[in-house]
């Protein structure tokens, strides 16, 4: 029984990391509707930023961090007005095509500066370190941190779309961005921030993931389809919506794992196609329908 | 007196498609002037023009003395241009609240913020909370209006505000256009009404087919010379 | 300006030289066997799967607007449906081929209900977890030769001489065909509400189109070329895994052939495939630098030309080859 307890737990805090993995992805739907189909590439370009900066650049694992999430809010914004905001104009195809090209080239690029070996980020200890809760249960430090890690961002995003001028933008720009111009708002720039704001939480998703454990230039997909199946086990349109489809997923992955090692990948396939049989507008949509 | 907007030969395309052709018009400082015209004559193409959405020519529109012909809507609203666009485009996904905020996105210095919006249209106060989308068609406009004033605009545009709403309802909105323009607010109103833009406006343009057919103070303007002009004789 | 002077005809003088040339290429290309080598047959088989299956990804996406990334499922179906039928049905390998179109067809029936809840990007992705779950469930199978894969045991009776060049040929007619079908689909009314549902869905609604129904029916032909083409080059190499049929690698050169010949052109994916094997085989040397260059090569096309090299050309120089669209001409 307690296995069972200890199986689920295991699942939502990985759940967490799952959240942090399709925030992005959320987000940069909900702006602009653009399906990233680099984003798990990108979260793999994070993680190998922060592995060149602390290997090769020998910088200490907070000045890699600072520095990796810095250069992914750049990357992200110059992306995004340098090439992403130029397909927009062209339909649904063009983004996803230009997005697809974008993933098979990091893929390679990563391929060819670090080779195929996965690697990993060391954080000093922490990632061994555990909590006991109620003296029955051990809780891995770095999963809970995670988890936290994944509410309070989804917090902060929940009240920067909520509650400030910026957020308003967002959601005015991602209802109408024509009339959204006429009330002073760039949209180029808008667009920009929000593929800023999406590639850093990447960089966060990333780090976390490679002091937890090793990541391969290759991995990109799979992290992909994961936020993918995240975002949609939630339902569109909210951030705590895609976080509990996260959690969704991980509590699948992990009961799918302890039955067979095997399964643990597909368990979550099946539960993702099961919602998209039974409940294919997620567990907590908000999409917003209608016109002015 | 220099004009607050002066148009000079103003064109405007939808890509291969000619709108407008050569349209001469000004506005001066304090002053409301009225845009007739049957549908599809151009009346809302030259809104949008005006407002930036559409591109043209740099000198072709002259506004306190620039040329700003070509600029972006988000630089023309910081300028001081406000569009209150046809069919209201109300943002759904906001409240009434954060729409009017949302107005205010340019920061310009003014008279207006949600308080003075909320003194011109109380029952907007009382629904803030709500999603636009909720209210009736008249407090929809009403939002709209004062989304647009809300960016503390010197002139103001006005697309069809009459679009389907009740007589009733379209003389409240029009008397508060009215208060707005007796504080000093300079206006060009677009309706397909005609006793109605030639009560609010002091003169009259009338485009047909994009082009002005007919132009004069609205008070010397007789039904039958209008009609002409409307239709094209 | 009566209407008598003009008529309304597809042809174009361009069409009919293009006709004429592809029926001689065609007799060219039968004849390879007699003076050409086995590696030269198996480059051409491999060229003709990847036609195919870029035609078939053009309808789907260029024609159709579903833009998959999980074609690559139906490939690989039609590969293993190839292994189980000859290796354990005993049935004749090469009928295999069509057989192979037949059970990834029936796979894309079920799989049609659940992807089409999505839309546009999520689209994309959800072909891909399809894609993804098919391998899966092939690898954890031990029958289907598992991680590893198996070889074709039923090719070890016919010898080689008789093998390479049947392989070849069925290739060649299953290009031809694929050419053709798209063509003949695309002047039929069926095309025309492809054509019209890839332009505006609201508007082909209110004409009468059955949107549901027409995606359906692309997405069903579409899984069933691929699965053929699966079939065939399985067939060829003889020997399958889960990771080589199930590679969204696949769907990368495809997508890059698309993209660069021409999305929304019959022309299009073979002047693709042309310069995608050209590549290839100069640069493959390069390993991962082919991929990069492969990939930049895609994005740029995309921003720059989205309309690949025959749509930019076609534009032009007023030339279409598969004269789909129809014309005013004087009389």
């Amino acid at each position: 029984m307690l296995g069972w307890v200890n199986t689920v737990a295991q699942g939502i805090m990985l759940g967490g990391l799952y959240g942090l993995f399709a925030i992005g992805l959320s987000l940069m739907f909900g702006v602009m509707r653009i399906v990233n189909i680099a984003h798990g590439d990108l979260i793999v370009l994070a993680v190998f930023g922060a592995i060149a900066a602390t290997t090769m650049a020998d910088l200490p694992l907070w000045a890699a961090v600072i520095l990796v999430l810095a250069g992914m809010f750049v990357l992200g914004y110059v992306l995004q007005r340098g090439v992403l905001n130029r397909t927009l104009a062209g339909g649904e195809l063009p983004p996803l095509l230009v997005t697809f090209g974008i993933s098979i080239v990091i893929q390679n690029l990563l391929l060819e500066i670090f080779s195929a070996d996965p690697r990993s980020l060391s954080a000093g200890g922490i990632e061994t370190q555990s909590v006991n809760i109620a003296g029955v249960l051990a809780i891995g430090v770095l999963p809970l941190g995670t988890l936290a890690a994944a509410v309070l961002i989804t917090a902060a995003l929940q009240w920067l779309f909520g509650r400030t001028d910026i957020g308003r933008a967002f959601r005015a720009t991602s209802d109408d961005p024509e009339t959204a111009q006429l009330m002073g708002i760039r949209t180029a720039h808008v667009y920009g921030l929000a593929t800023a704001i999406a590639l850093t939480v990447v960089a966060i998703a990333g780090i976390l993931l490679a002091v937890r454990t090793t990541v391969a230039p290759s991995d990109g997909p799979n992290n992909l389809i994961y936020a993918f199946e995240s975002v949609i086990i939630g339902g569109l349109g909210s951030f705590w919506g895609t976080l509990a489809g996260g959690m969704i997923l991980g509590v699948s992955q992990a009961i799918g794992f302890r039955v067979s090692p095997g399964w643990g990948a597909f368990a979550g396939h099946v539960v993702f196609l099961a919602i998209l049989a039974f409940r294919p507008q997620g567990f907590f949509p908000k999409t917003h329908t209608g016109s002015a | 007196m220099t004009p607050l907007l002066q148009t000079r030969n103003l064109t405007a395309f939808y890509g291969d498609y000619q709108a407008l052709f050569g349209i001469d018009l000004e506005v001066q400082a304090g002053e409301v002037v009225g845009v007739i015209g049957a549908n599809g004559a151009g009346k809302t193409t030259l809104l949008r023009t005006l407002a930036g959405v559409l591109p043209c020519a740099e000198q072709a529109v002259r506004f306190q003395n620039r040329n700003i012909g070509g600029l972006d809507a988000s630089r023309v609203v910081a300028l001081g241009i406000a569009l209150v666009p046809e069919g209201r485009r109300l943002f759904p996904s906001l409240s009434v609240e954060e729409n009017l905020k949302v107005g205010a996105f340019a920061r310009r210095t003014g008279p207006w913020d949600e308080n003075r919006i909320y003194e011109l249209f109380p029952v907007l106060g009382e629904r803030r909370r709500s999603r636009a989308t909720e209210l009736s068609g008249g407090q929809q406009q009403m939002v709209a209006i004062g989304r647009a004033l809300m960016s503390n605009p010197t002139l103001l545009l006005c697309d069809e505000l009459s679009l389907g709403l009740a007589p009733l309802v379209v003389k409240d909105i029009y008397a508060a256009i009215q208060k707005l323009t007796a504080q000093g607010l300079s206006a060009i109103i677009v309706e397909q009404d005609v006793s109605l833009a030639q009560r609010m406006a002091s003169r009259l343009y009338c485009l047909q087919e994009g082009r002005v057919s007919l132009q004069g103070d609205s008070a010397s303007l007789t039904r039958e010379r209008i009609s002409q002009a409307y239709f094209g004789a | 300006m009566s209407t008598a002077s003009f008529i309304v005809t597809r042809t174009t003088r361009a069409s009919r030289w293009g006709a004429a040339m592809g029926i001689v290429l065609l007799a060219a290309a039968a004849t390879l066997p007699q003076w050409s080598d086995a590696a030269t047959m198996r480059l051409l088989t491999e060229f003709a799967c990847l036609l195919v299956l870029a035609q078939m990804w053009n309808l789907l996406a260029g024609y159709g607007g579903l833009m998959s990334v999980g074609q690559q499922g139906y490939l690989g179906i039609g590969g293993y449906a190839l292994f189980a039928l000859a290796d354990y049905g005993g049935v004749n390998p090469f009928l295999c081929v069509l057989l192979g179109g037949l059970i990834a067809a029936a796979a894309s029936v079920p799989t049609a209900k659940l992807v089409f809840r999505l839309q546009g990007g999520h689209f994309a992705i959800g072909t891909w977890v399809v894609a993804e779950v098919f391998r899966l469930a092939v690898s954890n199978s031990a029958a289907l030769g598992g991680g590893s894969g198996r070889s074709l045991q039923a090719m070890r009776e016919i010898p080689r001489s008789v093998r390479e060049p049947v392989t070849y040929w069925i290739a060649l007619a299953i290009a031809a065909a694929s050419l053709i079908g798209v063509y003949l689909l695309m002047r039929s009314r069926f095309g025309l509400a492809l054509a019209a549902l890839r332009d505006s869905e609201g508007a082909a609604e209110s004409q009468g189109v059955n949107v549901k129904r027409t995606k359906f029916w692309v997405y069903l032909v579409s899984a069933f070329g691929c699965g053929v083409a699966g079939a065939l080059y399985f067939l060829g190499t003889l020997r399958i895994s889960p990771d080589a049929a199930f590679n969204v690698g696949w769907s990368a050169a495809i997508i890059f052939i698309v993209v660069i010949g021409g999305i929304g052109t019959i022309e299009g994916p073979i002047i693709g495939t042309i310069v995608y094997f050209l590549l290839r085989e100069t640069l493959s040397d390069y390993g991962t630098w082919y991929l990069i260059a492969l990939g930049v090569v895609a994005i740029v096309a995309m921003m720059k030309y989205p309309k690949g090299v025959w749509g930019t050309v076609a534009e032009r120089f007023d030339l279409y080859l598969f004269p789909v669209q129809r014309r005013v001409e004087p009389r």
